[in-house]
């Protein structure tokens, strides 16, 4: 198996707005090993959402190669693309995108139920998620009942259910405080500390000041690719 | 175990909305529920048209008069007199049993007590023929019927007519006592058992006297019969016993063979058949009542589904993110289209066996819910769920997932 858990060969994305067509991604050439904490960052308008989508397996690339976990999956139907997200990718998203009605136990047991996973062993493994997250003893309520930095919590315990090999991460302290930010940032910077790889679009520098590796998008193309010098780590 | 999963969320969100999906459900409750209870009275009205027939027997031919004609204008009803009955009873050799019967409505008298009842001049086969069995005494005799005497049978039911009081009189008491018909004293030999109703007869409140009694001393000499009632061994014999008789009556009237006959020759089948077309009709009518309550009901439930869809579109955008295929998810909002419409059906077959009951209890017709209906509803109400929220599931399945995500 290779070490790359993202490899993209000139991905390019167009939008038709009417008359006019948009390049939102213009080609992006781009390689993440496994263990790596890359922060996407960017301003808006620079194609790092649509760039996101893609590494998502949410959209499909108008050109150009993507592979994840060494499987090429730029031209995989709806349903592949459906079955790859819920191996291969945790999400974890501004708006947290928790199910209201749910517990914390059974929003986290979500993507194993469409991987097929019998109750019990779906219960163990959420409950492990939640434990590792810090929320053991929160699993029966549900997320209105819940600070935003606990159901930032639920999504990420939720992300890492399926034994992802991405996690991504879109703007994921965008609707918390910066105290409940940092706890998060935190939280994720220990998981890449025990190997897992981590995507994480940004538009906060302290925010991507986590991430070891910066890479800024402009105008639909990498501007700059770096290593980031001083990593935030946990205090 | 997926499936398991999904019927559990598609029930949870039934929940979440219980007064919005109850309300909704209502068109496919009525609709159900109109179809359950008519049913019902449908199948107990052919239940008591079958007892009743039962009761008439099933190898008796009617014979009545019927139009006269000549050269295509009605005179009037035709006429058909005891020579007819005593020709049938001499010749037709496979109809077993003859007897004719001249009917009025008249005042009797019992003592102090008077009450108005049909009193029917036949011949003793009459009682073979519908099989009705003596409470106490005996039936008149055919001697009784050429001696033109004065004896009377009564139905069961007469006594209790005169007076309430009378009810509990054992028939035994009564024989040898005296009945005044139009100031004519009879003599009563019997009393018959209870008969219930049997089609436009009711035995239990008539009195019956020999037919000759009955034409000259009380009817006034009119040589005109309302009925001939002839029965057959066996319902087998019944085609041939018909064609004898047709062949007789029109020998009789002389009426040519092809001219319409001035008679009619119906039996207890014809009767069920009439009800049975009649019963076609009123079917048809409720299908459609039951089609079009199904069809407002199934608009309602994709109307609803569709809402849902709507307000569901960020967790359909997260359950797709997380992994949920298309199929996941239409299987998801058809079977939450399916359990709003079965639960809408059992709720009408509920409601529906109540009304049944409350008619049964209230009008005291009879109402039989078969569990073949209770069946076809709930399927049937299935497939509207089914054909309704197909178009609403698709439209979620086919969500894409980024707008989805996106939708506020």
């Amino acid at each position: 198996m290779s070490d790359l858990i993202i490899r993209t060969e000139g991905l390019k994305k167009d939008y038709v707005l009417g008359a006019e067509t948009v390049h939102a991604v213009r080609g992006v050439d781009l390689e993440i090993r496994r263990g790596e904490f890359v922060a996407v960052m960017g301003p808006s308008g620079s194609g790092k959402s649509t760039f996101m989508n893609m590494i998502g397996c949410l959209d499909t690339p108008s050109a150009g190669n993507y592979w994840l976990n060494s499987q090429l999956v730029s031209e995989l139907s709806d349903d592949r693309l459906a079955r790859v997200r819920n191996k291969e990718i945790g999400f974890v998203f501004q708006t947290f995108n928790l199910l209201p009605r749910a517990t914390a136990l059974h929003n986290v047991e979500l993507p194993l139920i469409y991987a097929g996973v019998s109750s019990k062993e779906r219960r163990r493994r959420a409950e492990e998620k939640l434990e590792l997250v810090g929320l053991g003893d929160r699993m029966d309520h549900k997320p209105p009942e819940m600070s935003g930095g606990q159901r930032q919590r639920v999504a990420v315990a939720r992300a890492l259910v399926n034994e992802p090999a991405l996690l991504l991460a879109d703007e994921p302290t965008g609707n918390l405080d910066s105290v409940t930010s940092h706890d998060i940032m935190q939280q994720l910077g220990q998981l890449n500390e025990q190997g897992q790889t981590i995507v994480l679009v940004t538009h906060e520098a302290d925010i991507a000041a986590f991430a070891r590796r910066q890479v800024h998008l402009k105008d639909g193309v990498i501007e700059r690719d770096f290593a980031n010098e001083a990593v935030e780590t946990a205090v | 175990m997926l499936l398991f999963e999904i019927i559990m969320v598609a029930m949870g969100a039934v929940r979440a909305n219980l007064l919005r999906s109850v309300l909704t459900t209502l068109g496919i409750v009525i609709g159900i529920a109109a179809v359950i209870t008519m049913v019902a009275l449908g199948e107990g009205a052919q239940r008591q048209v079958q007892e009743e027939i039962n009761r008439m027997g099933t190898t008796v031919l009617t014979i009545r008069p019927g139009q006269q004609r000549a050269g295509g204008v009605s005179w009037g009803d035709a006429e058909m007199s005891i020579d007819d009955a005593i020709a049938l009873r001499a010749e037709a050799s496979d109809v077993v049993t003859v007897s004719p019967e001249q009917r009025s409505g008249m005042q009797i008298a019992y003592m102090r007590w008077n009450a108005r009842s049909e009193v029917m001049g036949v011949w003793p086969e009459y009682f073979d023929i519908y099989n009705i069995g003596l409470a106490a005494g005996r039936y008149f005799t055919q001697s009784e019927v050429a001696g033109r005497r004065r004896v009377a049978v009564l139905g069961a039911a007469v006594l209790a007519d005169l007076d309430e009081s009378l009810s509990d009189v054992h028939p035994e008491l009564i024989l040898g006592e005296t009945l005044q018909i139009r100031g004519i004293s009879f003599e009563i030999v019997g009393v018959l058992e209870e008969k219930g109703d049997a089609g436009f007869l009711r035995p239990d409140g008539s009195v019956f006297m020999p037919q000759s009694t009955a034409q000259y001393r009380v009817m006034g000499s009119r040589n005109r019969l309302n009925t001939i009632y002839a029965s057959t061994e066996t319902p087998e014999d019944m085609n041939l016993a018909y064609a004898e008789i047709d062949r007789i009556l029109r020998r009789e009237h002389r009426i040519r063979a092809g001219d319409d006959a001035d008679f009619q020759i119906s039996n207890a089948t014809d009767l069920l058949q009439t009800f049975n077309e009649t019963r076609q009709t009123f079917t048809a009518l409720l299908a459609g009542i039951a089609g079009i309550s199904l069809l407002v009901g199934g608009i309602g439930i994709m109307n609803i589904m569709l809402v849902s869809v709507t307000e569901r579109t960020r967790e359909i955008g997260v359950r797709k993110a997380l992994g949920a295929t298309r199929k996941a998810i239409m299987i998801q909002f058809l079977v939450e289209a399916l359990f709003l419409c079965i639960l809408g059906g059992l709720l009408g077959v509920g409601a529906g066996y109540g009304a049944a009951a409350l008619i049964r209890n209230m009008a005291g017709w009879q109402a039989v819910v078969a569990p073949v209906a209770v069946i076809a509803a709930i399927v049937f109400s299935a497939g509207v769920g089914l054909f309704f929220g197909i178009w609403p599931a698709r439209r979620a399945a086919l969500l894409d997932p980024i707008d989805a995500l996106r939708y506020e």
